[in-house]
């Protein structure tokens, strides 16, 4: 049976007809109790358990997922790595994400395929170029690169934006990540489940939350499609559909639930190699790795659990992406999608016990939830294991909006997320 | 484009509404409200999947009034002028 991906091992596999690849994942019947119950089997779930195993040694772990793994956001994201934030806590939290993706193929030994390619968000006038500046002095004061571009800069890594002179949107510079990029989405999840199962996780699909078991006051389980699965430690990365849970465990959450779209052309030859943000367009657009052209755009301007979209803001992303671009003009679209993000006040996570003790809460990522996966894994995974915050989570927890300690990253670094 | 109803204008395209919040969300009231309260007041959202009751303007007329909606499907459940939802 070959375990283990290696140059070595394909080529012992070729010699041998493919016949001893080993399955990536175990998919088990659920066992009636648990030493923790992570939901939701997208990349910040799969991520939960696999640290529960390797950071604390606990691998009596079920993920329970509804559909699919990484059927969700996991799936429906623009791939984009970037941790370009403005607040201390911010950069603490991305910039540890940040770190673990550089390391993360060799760790899951798996290849989520990271392209460090770089990262430009433009701005278009003086003004915009002052917070520029602000934002990229913040950066380097909290240690993460950034660099700001001239517009001779930006000609140089995107050179078929519209410099014309007439242009709607012109280039007065940008702020410059070069160690953001994009990675391969499902590698991330299936990486992380076949990393958490081979330490002895179990992955249980089809496999939908249907109420919570309240003992004493305390969460000590969960009803499900696939039967009672009992555990002392429960926690939650569902995303979109975190007040629909909360609703069964009897609390609200901070959090309005919108359909944030993407959309991918037919494939072409490179032609970008580099992500471009433009907040006045509200569109940011790379090139994958088949060729394809992956836009992004804001939210959905209507409150939704519908995984498809509206017409409106499609429209609205790809007149800005025309602006920007108009040789796209010419590009077919193959794709569009919708995924349910869970949008909260100041555009930052929550991270911590929610108001039912032993329950714990990973939401709140809005449209921003893929580049954090490892830091959100990271976190919930000690939260489990420990019952309490370290340094970086503890700014994160639900009880910033009743102290009014909020984190506005909104306005804090421009990136609406 | 989906149409939404406006309860003085009729039928327009959605772009011309502004979402703005859960009908029923009662401001606290009085000196002694406690700290926790106005957190929920400011910031929990029932956030249902399905049938939600929530307050829309319609931006073109100016006019505040409450929707029925079903957050899965879109489809409009009701729509009437706002009749101070908003009261305790």
């Amino acid at each position: 049976m070959t375990r283990r991906y290696s140059a070595l091992s394909l080529f012992k596999e070729g010699l041998a007809g493919q016949t001893g690849w080993k399955q990536a994942w175990r998919s088990p019947e659920p066992k009636p109790s648990y030493d923790a119950i992570v939901i939701g089997g997208g990349g910040h779930g799969l991520a939960t358990a696999y640290y529960l195993a390797k950071n604390h040694g606990i691998t009596r772990v079920a993920v329970l997922e509804k559909g699919w793994i990484g059927g969700g956001n996991t799936g429906r994201n623009t791939t984009v790595v970037r941790s370009n934030y403005y607040y201390p806590e911010s950069v603490e939290l991305y910039g540890l994400a940040h770190r673990l993706y550089e390391g993360l193929s060799k760790d899951l030994n798996y290849n989520v395929m990271l392209s460090q390619r770089g990262m430009v968000n433009l701005c278009h006038s003086t003004a915009e170029m002052e917070i520029g500046a602000r934002t990229v002095n913040a950066m380097q004061i909290n240690g993460i690169d950034a660099e700001l571009f001239s517009p001779e800069d930006v000609r140089r890594v995107a050179p078929i934006y519209n410099f014309s002179p007439d242009a709607r949107f012109p280039v007065f510079g940008g702020i410059w990540q070069g160690r953001a990029g994009t990675a391969r989405h499902d590698a991330v999840a299936w990486g992380y489940a076949r990393a958490a199962s081979r330490l002895g996780v179990d992955i249980i699909q089809n496999c939908e939350i249907t109420d919570f078991i309240i003992e004493g006051g305390r969460c000590r389980g969960v009803q499900t499609t696939r039967g009672t699965i009992r555990a002392e430690r429960i926690g939650m990365a569902v995303a979109g559909h975190s007040s629909v849970l909360a609703a069964k465990a009897g609390f609200r959450l901070p959090i309005n639930s919108y359909a944030l779209q993407a959309c991918v052309s037919e494939p072409v030859k490179p032609i970008l190699d580099t992500v471009v943000l433009s907040p006045g367009c509200g569109v940011y657009v790379s090139q994958s790795d088949k060729g394809e052209i992956v836009i992004g755009g804001g939210l959905d301007r209507v409150p939704s659990y519908a995984q498809r979209g509206n017409l409106p803001t499609l429209e609205t992303v790809i007149a800005g992406l025309l602006e920007m671009f108009p040789i796209f003009g010419q590009l077919k679209l193959m794709r569009q999608w919708a995924g349910i993000v869970d949008v909260v006040p100041d555009s930052s996570p929550i991270i911590g016990e929610s108001p039912l003790p032993n329950l714990f809460l990973n939401c709140g990522w809005g449209t921003g939830g893929f580049k954090a996966i490892p830091a959100g894994g990271t976190l919930l995974a000690n939260l489990l294991a420990t019952g309490k915050h370290n340094d970086i989570s503890r700014p994160f927890d639900l009880d910033r909006f009743a102290s009014g300690r909020l984190i506005d990253e909104a306005a804090g670094s421009g990136i609406a997320h | 484009m989906q149409l939404f109803p406006c309860p003085f204008c009729g039928p327009r395209d959605e772009t011309e509404f502004h979402y703005g919040g859960d009908a029923g969300n009662a401001r606290p009231d009085g000196a002694e409200v406690p700290i926790e309260r106005w957190a929920g007041y400011l910031y929990l959202r029932g956030n249902p999947k399905g049938t939600a009751r929530e307050i829309w303007v319609h931006t073109s007329c100016g006019e505040f009034f409450v929707m029925e909606r079903d957050t899965v499907t879109h489809k409009v459940l009701s729509s009437t002028a706002f009749g101070g939802e908003h009261a305790a």
